[in-house]
């Protein structure tokens, strides 16, 4: 067991420390940090699929009012060639290299200007002439290539196996044998990817620096992909980074902007360059979930026991860099069932590299049995709350530890009470009045609860206050805030003796705002480096005083199974002309451990949740395999929850101790709103109109 | 991006020689359609005209019915008392168009003329025969969930955006236009053209000819009117198919009816077969869903990788029917 904090400051409602300068508008974003006569830089991008560059020619774009510098591949070669990168082994940085187009959207030009329009002008400018190849760009689960990952992206193995599933499925006497699919989904954060670079050639000493000042999810990721990259010491890139607009994943793994960025900076030394993606851009340069295709199956006996459950996953990643989707781990740890079988295959395209989304592989995982479940709870005739409670393990199905706590059903039984579930007619498409039709849905979900290995923290007494540093993220989410409540309960303090300082790769290393990891990883440095500083200097410390410490390892995650859970509740109305999907209630309960600021937990958890409805009725990247582009590149056709779609959503929590997890006792607030709740809103369609959509997202389309 | 020149005129006459002196010149309204073209290098100008400072931009009445100025904010349009009272269709019609900023600056007279909302229209790496006359269609068989049934040619299937302009052509409203060779006067049913081999042109009005006001005649019927959009969030999205309609039921039957879809073609749709099924008939479900047969018998779906557009024809026919039933309710 975890020593445990007294929470005197942690639980607190404390408004954000960063909120009168977010609402001011004087919280500056990367791309407008302070720069003198900063330069700007556009990205020239392949529209082509599949293909070799012949030839580009930059002559016009250099000639062009206020250019300061084009870039070009280095092969086939010619004038403006981008310099030589140090370590291409991630084929995502290996930018302007080589002549060969991977994906539609690849960088294979740069323009540095004096202003934004000149850049822009410039870059249309830019000849570049290609041998075009026919892109392999379709997904399918029916292609004969598919093939199955080392590993996917947690590191867990591709496929899993245990008893024999095709005996249960065969022997039943209850089987649910369905495909489900998701679609390919863009991350979208209000701020889109950013960057203002300055090299300066004779920093460190003379062997030049770097500053990056980045949108980010960690400025210590960057700072050592972009050194690595380009051969530098990474003493000799800092990357500063105080506020994120959102990132739900994509700003989580650097990607080509950034290390681009650096680039042209190096190549107009001495002035800063700004390099905003446009919001088109980022559906092609910075990620996005991959689709995928589950063939879930579950048999149970009459009494709703699961005696098979398996979720066999197609998914697309690309043909220039792996990206294996975690789809399979819901299958393998939600419910108890002695024949369990998961797999994993991908079908590699000629399409943009996928990457991290908010909850990836749980997300899309938790959605397909999820719905089965509530196909099973209706073939059975039994509550689908019953059928779960029927179904919950002992121990972890996987790994069979034990579970550090496991709160689902007391998820499942206070979002019940809240909702008003007791009593529902289970019959589907029964309920028409006021011209819609009503129904009602529910589905559980979880999101593992994990710490990263690597975390510095430093404290250190200045002017009579404590102020901690470590090179942490907030994306909005409150850590400015919610890491002050932690540190003062690790000194044993005030909040208002304390401050946290953040997004700053001159601070100690941290990891990344990633994975739910963030509160957990750096609390868990920060009460050691407090214990450090007390340990050495007492609770009188003198003004310099300073003491470091690292994020100590979870010991107790080799004994226990460690996740947050949640259920969520769904009423919808489709409109009965038209097929119009409303979700006038939405509501969540989790399970989260020990919550650190109730307000902006509630926020992450409704914020989640938003973006689950998003899913479930709305986000749709329309790829045209044709083109090899996602053709619905903007706000305006890419459609995320408007707030006349979001009506009555709400998020609690109930009050959970769990002494394993860390010394705050959090699990964990960034995903597990959003994994789960595209589930409940489609088994709420099913339960309006009688039709079981297994697609996302539910359109009006597939209803009427 | 190109870099272009910028006027201002004090008048539209000034405004109207501006532009028709230079092929590359176009008005600008309140932008919020042309400056984002401007962004994506869908069109590129070389010469601005400003026409917000100079267009008249008020509501008067006139004759009975309402002239509005071509420089009125949508917003206030919508708001106006006259035009809730007597075609609430038209302020429904506003209201249920983008969003509060931008009904604040787009005008009367540059609604009507907003362009398509084809995604590959608005992508200028992909071919179109709207933009790049001869280049071919990218969306014949790519994404067509938002394109017509109606009316399209085997050289453009594009949908004509706007909702305030379904409702316009459901009132018989006129157009007001301003040219070099002076003025002239067309009926809203006229502004709008099919694709057929010209893609390009999606009215019939000439370089350099101005809107500089819309009227709408008196009109009883549209006194009980509505407009109804189905689309594919709450708010802020534009019609996967869209019903303007407006009944009249004297004894229990219908005496008069003006009905126009959007969301299905390249012009707003006037369903004049549908008006033709439901003068005389006795109004009934099975009526509503007579008219909107007959208006869809040569509906013609599209395929597209995106499921393609053939839900469209249940749906406005079901959206039509719906429509009706609410408005023949109201008048009982
Ligand atoms: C995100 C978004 C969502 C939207 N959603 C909807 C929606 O749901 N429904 C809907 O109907 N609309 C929607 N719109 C479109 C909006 O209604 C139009 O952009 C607006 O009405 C255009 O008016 P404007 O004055 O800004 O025109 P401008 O952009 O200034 O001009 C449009 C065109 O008309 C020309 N023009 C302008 N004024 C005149 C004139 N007086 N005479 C001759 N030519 C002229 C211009 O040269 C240009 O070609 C949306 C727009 C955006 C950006
Ligand atoms: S439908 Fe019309 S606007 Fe769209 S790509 Fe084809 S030609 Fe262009």
């Amino acid at each position: 067991m975890t020593e445990m904090l007294e929470h005197r400051a942690i639980g607190a409602d404390l408004p954000r420390r960063d909120g009168a300068e977010k609402v001011r508008g004087t919280a500056r974003y990367a791309d407008e940090s302070p720069a003198e006569r900063p330069a700007y830089c556009r990205i020239v991008q392949a529209p082509l699929a599949r293909g070799r560059i012949t030839g580009v020619d930059p002559a016009v774009a250099e000639a062009s009012g206020g250019v300061l510098a084009v870039l070009t591949p280095r092969s086939p070669g010619g004038r403006g060639a981008a310099e030589q990168l140090a370590d291409t082994s991630d084929a995502e940085y290996a930018i302007l290299q080589d002549d060969e187009v991977h994906f539609r959207g690849q960088v294979v030009a740069v323009v540095v200007a004096e202003t934004f329009e000149q850049a822009r002008h410039a870059a249309d400018l830019v000849e570049v002439t290609y041998d075009e190849q026919p892109g392999d760009t379709l997904f399918s689960a029916e292609r004969n290539d598919l093939y199955r990952p080392e590993q996917v992206e947690s590191g867990d193995p591709p496929d899993s196996s245990e008893g024999d599933v095709d005996a249960a499925l065969e022997a039943g006497p209850v089987r649910i044998r369905h495909t489900y699919t998701t679609p390919m989904l863009h991350n979208n954060p209000m701020e889109p990817h950013a960057t203002t670079a300055l090299w300066e050639p004779d920093g460190h000493g003379g062997a030049g620096s770097l500053t990056l000042w980045d949108s980010t999810q960690s400025v210590h990721a960057v700072g050592t992909t972009v050194s690595g990259v380009l051969g530098l010491d990474p003493e000799q890139v800092r990357v500063v980074c105080p506020y994120v607009g959102g990132g739900f994943g994509s700003k989580g793994i650097p990607h080509q902007n950034v290390v681009t960025a650096g680039m042209a900076a190096r190549a107009v030394p001495g002035r800063p360059v700004r390099l905003p993606l446009t919001r088109q851009q980022t559906f092609s340069l910075a990620g996005y979930r991959p689709p995928t295709v589950q063939r879930v199956a579950l048999a149970a006996d009459a009494d709703g026991r699961l005696t098979a459950i398996a979720n066999d996953v197609v998914e697309q990643t690309s043909r220039v860099k792996e990206f294996a989707e975690q789809t399979v781990l819901p299958a393998r740890t939600m419910y108890a069932a002695p024949n369990r079988r998961t797999s994993t295959r991908l079908a590699a395209l000629d399409v943009p590299i996928p990457s991290w989304m908010r909850a990836p592989g749980e997300c899309p995982g938790m959605f397909a049995p999820e719905v089965a479940m509530d196909e099973l709870a209706h073939e059975l005739g039994v509550d689908p709350i019953v059928l779960r409670e029927r179904n919950e393990p002992e121990t972890d199905p996987d790994s069979g530890l034990p579970f550090s706590s496991r709160n689902v059903l007391a998820c499942l039984h206070r979002g019940a009470e809240r909702f008003g579930w007791a009593g529902r007619d289970p019959r589907p498409g029964e309920r028409v009045h006021g011209g819609w039709r009503w129904g009602t849905g529910v589905a559980a979900s979880v999101y593992p609860t994990s710490r990263m290995p690597v975390s510095e923290a430093e404290i250190t007494r200045v002017d009579g206050r404590y102020v901690a540093r470590i090179g942490a993220a907030d994306l909005g989410t409150g850590t400015w805030t919610a890491l002050v409540q932690i540190a003062a309960d690790a000194l044993e303090v005030a909040v208002d003796e304390v401050d946290v300082l953040i997004g700053d790769t001159d601070h100690p290393e941290a990891s990344v705002a990633g994975g739910s990891t963030g509160i957990n990883t750096w609390g868990s440095t920060l009460v050691a480096a407090a214990q450090e500083f007390r340990k050495r200097f007492g609770d009188t410390p003198a003004d310099g005083d300073s003491a470091r410490a690292g994020v100590p390892p979870n010991d107790a995650a080799e004994r226990y199974a460690m996740s947050a859970y949640g259920a969520q509740f769904a009423e919808v109305a489709v409109h009965a002309d038209t097929g119009e999907i409303r979700v006038p209630r939405l509501y969540g309960t989790f399970a989260v451990g020990r919550v650190v600021n109730p307000r902006m937990a509630r926020s992450q958890l409704v914020g989640g949740m938003t973006m689950g409805l998003g899913m479930a009725l709305h986000e749709n990247s329309l790829f045209d395999p044709r083109t090899g582009h996602v053709v619905n590149h903007d706000l305006a056709e890419y459609h995320v929850p408007t707030q006349a779609d979001v009506a009555d959503l709400r998020a609690d929590w109930i009050d959970e101790h769990d002494p394993h997890v860390n010394a705050m006792g959090t699990k964990g607030i960034g995903e597990i709103g959003i994994v789960g709740t595209a589930a409940a809103v489609a088994n709420a369609v099913w339960h309006a109109t009688g039709t079981r959509v297994r697609d996302l997202p539910v359109t009006l389309d597939a209803v009427l | 991006m190109r870099p272009f020149d910028y006027q201002a005129p004090a008048d539209a006459g000034t405004a109207v020689a501006a532009v028709a002196a230079r092929p590359d010149a176009a008005f600008l309204g309140g932008g919020t359609n042309l400056v984002d073209h401007l962004r994506l290098g869908v069109t590129e100008p070389g010469l601005l005209v400003d026409v917000t400072g100079l267009l008249p931009n008020g509501i008067s009445d006139d004759g009975g019915g309402l002239r509005i100025g071509a420089g009125v904010a949508n917003a206030d349009l919508a708001a106006d008392p006259r035009v809730r009272r007597h075609y609430p269709v038209l302020a429904r019609a506003l209201l249920s168009g983008a969003s509060g900023q931008l009904r604040n600056m787009a005008t009367t007279g540059g609604n009507p003329l907003q362009r398509t909302r084809c995604l590959y229209f608005q992508d200028v790496t992909t071919p179109c025969n709207k933009r790049s006359p001869g280049s071919g269609c990218a969306a014949i068989g790519g994404a067509t969930r938002q394109h017509a049934i109606l009316g399209a040619s085997e050289h453009c299937i594009a949908t004509h955006p706007s909702d305030m302009a379904v409702a316009l052509s459901a009132l018989d409203a006129q157009v007001e236009v301003l040219g070099p060779d002076g003025e002239r006067t067309l009926a809203f049913g006229e502004l709008h053209r099919l694709p057929g081999d010209a893609p390009e042109r999606d009215t019939v009005l000439e370089h350099g000819e101005l809107i500089t006001a819309i009227v709408l005649p008196p009109l009883p019927v549209a006194a009980r009117s509505d407009y109804r959009k189905v689309r594919d969030r709450a708010s802020y999205a534009f019609a996967l198919v869209s019903v303007a309609a407006a009944l009249e039921i004297t004894d229990a039957t219908i005496t008069d009816a003006r009905i126009a879809f959007g969301g299905v073609a390249h012009t707003p749709w006037r369903a004049h077969r549908a008006e033709q099924a439901l003068r005389g008939a006795t109004p009934s479900d099975e009526t509503f869903h007579a008219a909107a047969q007959a208006e869809l018998a040569d509906a013609r779906p599209q395929d597209g990788v995106d499921g393609g557009n053939a839900f469209k024809i249940p749906l406005l026919t079901r959206t039509l029917a719906g429509t009706l039933r609410d408005l023949a309710r109201q008048e009982a």
